[in-house]
């Protein structure tokens, strides 16, 4: 067996120039991420240096058999913390042989939208907090739950420490670490509220990056609970009843939210958002309407509504930036499995162009 | 109440077979090699280092990953109080780069409705950093931060007691006074699930108290590696741990602290409790720190607190200390209600404590509420033992009260004599 793990770590750059790029894509769910390995010649940084490379579709429920090629474009490169060395992760979007973005690839909508002048000029920044809830293999029950039965009422798991009250740490301490390493600007993690459940935020990071970054994240997250013999769950609702639903809160400021009279610009911003609620709830992630009950550190999906330190409401705007007067302000609605591309591109374009 | 009590060792070793963790022999082997076969979901934490499928380990690379050659970036855990008082809570950050000293942190926030500190509407609680150990599970230039929690307006919450301690020790009176404490932490390990002390066959008991008291053996000590693990874990983050040992109850031992200056004690005591947590969390037993775990002739759980001034060390000392034993006889109330909840199940008078509604003092005494040393008699100077606070007493509101009530409070003239008359204190 040792055997094995000798040979899974070896260092390469004793023996050879050459590097092993993972190229990672999003399959047709829209929430299935997939990947496959390929051999470089050498070291790259530049992701404009990579091949071009392409993949089976009708596999991955993108495309039809007797033309099933679809082509991946490298978009951004991370450090590979499972290989280590010179090898690398490469996040990329799906395109067809004639070069249009197949109709699940939300990446080159978002792209066009950050590469508009006037949001470009804004510099948006986003702060993406991932909840995901740990699930027993086989029973899809949550890990650390008795298996037919439920732990004891949500109160003493919010950042708990101790055998009884969190349950996962290895899991979440090693892709902490892991996200570091691969260049991800991971910046916290905590227990949840829910037994099992946790969450870590990648942030503050600058329009397309953000969707990348939460996208390599959670490629990450899923490699480590395959490790682990865990699954991850990213359901908003994956326990009816009195347990807390999973969402993705996404914290978004511009340039002149950041500045002097920001607060009156994010007002501004908020009350565009309000007149596109149900655009935007559209977009926020499948089931969402299980976890937005109004219950639960949530608002009721119908209402848009937002306050100042308010966990039950629509969007928040932290006491800080109320007492300094510029800061951010935070979308609370978004559920864990949103895509991160449309709903950052989705904010920058309700209230920068709209 | 009945008991079983066993007769011999030996009964100690047929434990049911579906117990989990119970027998010692299978406990430590379970933490060293961390092998585990069992696939029952619980403990999948033992087993989230182990996969079924594949055969090597790569999240305990990853958890060991030293990131210092490819970043500055360090990971601070800020660690806070929870609403009941005794639940340690915390959460980590990325920082830029490695930090020496609290006031270089950034103040933080976090959900106060979720730890009962605060309504939903308005529920942000502001986190200030104080104290700053190393991370011994992260390694590198991570670290903990020890915080306390106040409103956005800046004001302490209402279970924030380190605000009312530290304004104690910044007191110009106890800053000269210099006070020292040596905090001793007993604490009991409880197998998962049963609620029910490790080491012991569920449903019954161990042989009576007696052999386990500094123990060594498979029939006498249960536990001893969450111990040492926890000393040397305390010893890297910068905790002033100055040693350990079992506890007359099986599964029961003790660590201290000290000697700390003033508001330190209340820090590292803290810190030292949130790594028992965690490292119990790894080993999949629970931690209590309950004042009498088991009912009937077992002892309970304390928390001991050592206390010497400069006036105390120094020549004439031990009529400093009669003075400052005169002055806690005054207030034993007030400092019995601020020793910990629950304490009136182990302050009984026996299992060498004394009874909570008595107040006592004596050389070498355990039965006393405050015990002087031998070799503090002997010497004329050093230190004194408060024998009364509780397993699960905050440390803060402890070193504060007896700062506050030798060096800051004074009683009546009438009030001192009468007392003095009854302890047969001559000061």
């Amino acid at each position: 067996m040792s055997l094995l793990s000798d040979l899974v770590n070896l260092n390469l750059s004793d023996a050879t120039e050459k590097i092993i790029a993972e190229y990672i894509w999003i399959g047709g769910s829209g929430m299935d991420i997939r990947s496959k390995a390929r051999t470089l010649p050498g070291p790259v940084t530049d992701p404009s240096k990579l091949p071009m490379w392409n993949y089976d579709g009708s596999s991955t429920g993108q495309a039809a058999g007797d033309d099933s090629e679809v082509i991946l474009y490298p978009q951004a490169i991370f450090k590979d913390p499972f290989r280590r060395g010179n090898n690398i992760l490469v996040m990329c979007d799906a395109y067809t042989p004639a070069g249009d973005p197949i109709p699940t690839n939300k990446r080159y909508n978002a792209a066009k939208i950050f590469s508009h002048p006037t949001v470009a000029a804004e510099v948006p920044w986003y702060g993406i907090e991932q909840e995901y809830t740990l699930m027993q293999k086989d029973v899809n029950w949550p890990i650390g739950w008795p298996v037919g039965g439920y732990p004891g009422p949500q109160g003493p798991y919010y950042c708990g420490v101790g055998a009884d009250k969190a349950i996962g740490r290895d899991i979440v301490d090693a892709h902490y670490k892991a996200c570091i390493y691969a260049g991800i600007g991971i910046s916290g993690i905590n227990g949840e509220v829910m037994p099992g459940q946790w969450e870590f935020q990648v942030g503050p990071v600058e329009g397309i990056s953000a969707g990348d970054q939460v996208w390599v994240a959670r490629y990450l997250l899923e490699r480590i609970t395959e490790i682990s013999g865990v699954n991850v769950s990213f359901d908003p609702k994956p326990v009816p009843g009195d347990w807390n639903g999973a969402g993705a809160h996404c914290n978004y400021s511009t340039k002149s939210m950041r500045n002097d009279g920001g607060l009156q610009v994010i007002k501004k911003a908020i009350e565009k958002l309000q007149v596109k609620h149900k655009e935007h709830i559209a977009a926020y992630g499948e089931g969402n309407e299980r976890r937005l009950t109004g219950k639960h550190e949530t608002a009721d999906i119908n209402t848009f509504s937002w306050g100042v330190a308010n966990r039950g409401a629509s969007v928040r705007v932290g006491r800080d930036t109320e007492k300094e007067g510029k800061g951010y302000f935070e979308d609370r609605r978004p559920a864990s499995n949103m895509d991160p591309y449309v709903v950052t591109s989705m904010i920058a374009e309700t209230t920068i162009l709209g | 109440m009945a008991q079983i009590l066993a007769a011999s060792p030996s009964c100690q070793m047929t434990v049911p077979k579906h117990s989990v963790i119970t027998s010692s022999k299978l406990w430590s082997s379970v933490v060293l090699k961390q092998k585990k076969q069992s696939t029952k979901p619980r403990h999948f934490k033992i087993s989230a280092l182990q996969s079924d499928n594949s055969t090597i380990n790569r999240v305990e690379t990853l958890l060991n990953l030293d990131t210092k050659p490819y970043t500055d970036r360090i990971i601070a855990e800020y660690i806070w109080i929870g609403g009941s008082g005794i639940d340690l809570r915390s959460k980590s950050r990325t920082l830029e780069k490695p930090v020496e000293d609290p006031s270089e942190l950034p103040k933080w926030n976090y959900d106060g409705s979720s730890t009962g500190q605060a309504p939903g509407e308005d529920s942000e609680v502001i986190l200030y950093p104080q104290a700053i150990f190393r991370d011994p599970f992260r390694g590198g230039n991570n670290i903990l931060v020890i915080c306390d929690t106040y409103t956005p307006a800046g004001e302490p919450i209402p279970t924030n007691k380190r605000a009312k301690a530290a304004e104690i020790f910044s007191n110009k009176k106890v800053i000269d006074e210099l006070p020292w404490f040596g905090i001793e932490q007993e604490y009991t390990l409880l197998q998962p699930n049963v609620n029910w002390p490790l080491g012991w066959p569920v449903g019954a008991y161990p042989g009576p108290q007696g052999p386990y008291y500094c123990g060594v053996g498979a029939e006498k000590s249960w536990g001893r590696d969450i111990s040492d693990a926890h000393y040397k874990a305390c010893l890297y983050a910068g905790i002033n741990i100055s040693g350990t040992n079992g506890e007359v109850m099986p599964g029961q031992w003790e660590f201290q602290v000290g000697p700390s200056v003033g508001i330190e004690a209340g820090d590292h005591v803290w810190c030292a409790r949130y790594l028992l947590e965690r490292i119990t969390e790894q080993a999949g037993v629970v931690l209590t720190l309950d004042p009498k775990p088991i009912d009937g002739d077992w002892n309970g759980a304390g928390c001991h607190t050592n206390y010497s001034t400069k006036s105390m060390r120094e020549e004439g000392g031990f009529e400093v200390i009669k003075k400052a034993i005169l002055n806690l006889s005054l207030r034993h109330k007030d400092h019995i209600s601020a020793y910990g909840e629950g304490n009136e199940r182990r302050l009984t008078g026996k299992h060498e404590t004394a009874s909570i509604d008595q107040f006592s003092w004596g050389v070498a005494n355990r039965g006393c509420s405050i015990r002087v040393g031998r070799d503090t008699e002997k010497k004329g100077k050093g230190y004194l033992e408060d024998r009364r606070p509780a397993s699960n007493m905050d440390p803060y509101i402890v070193t504060g009260l007896l700062a506050e009530t030798t060096l800051l409070w004074e009683p009546s003239l009438e009030a001192e004599a009468l007392a003095a008359q009854k302890l047969s204190l001559n000061v």
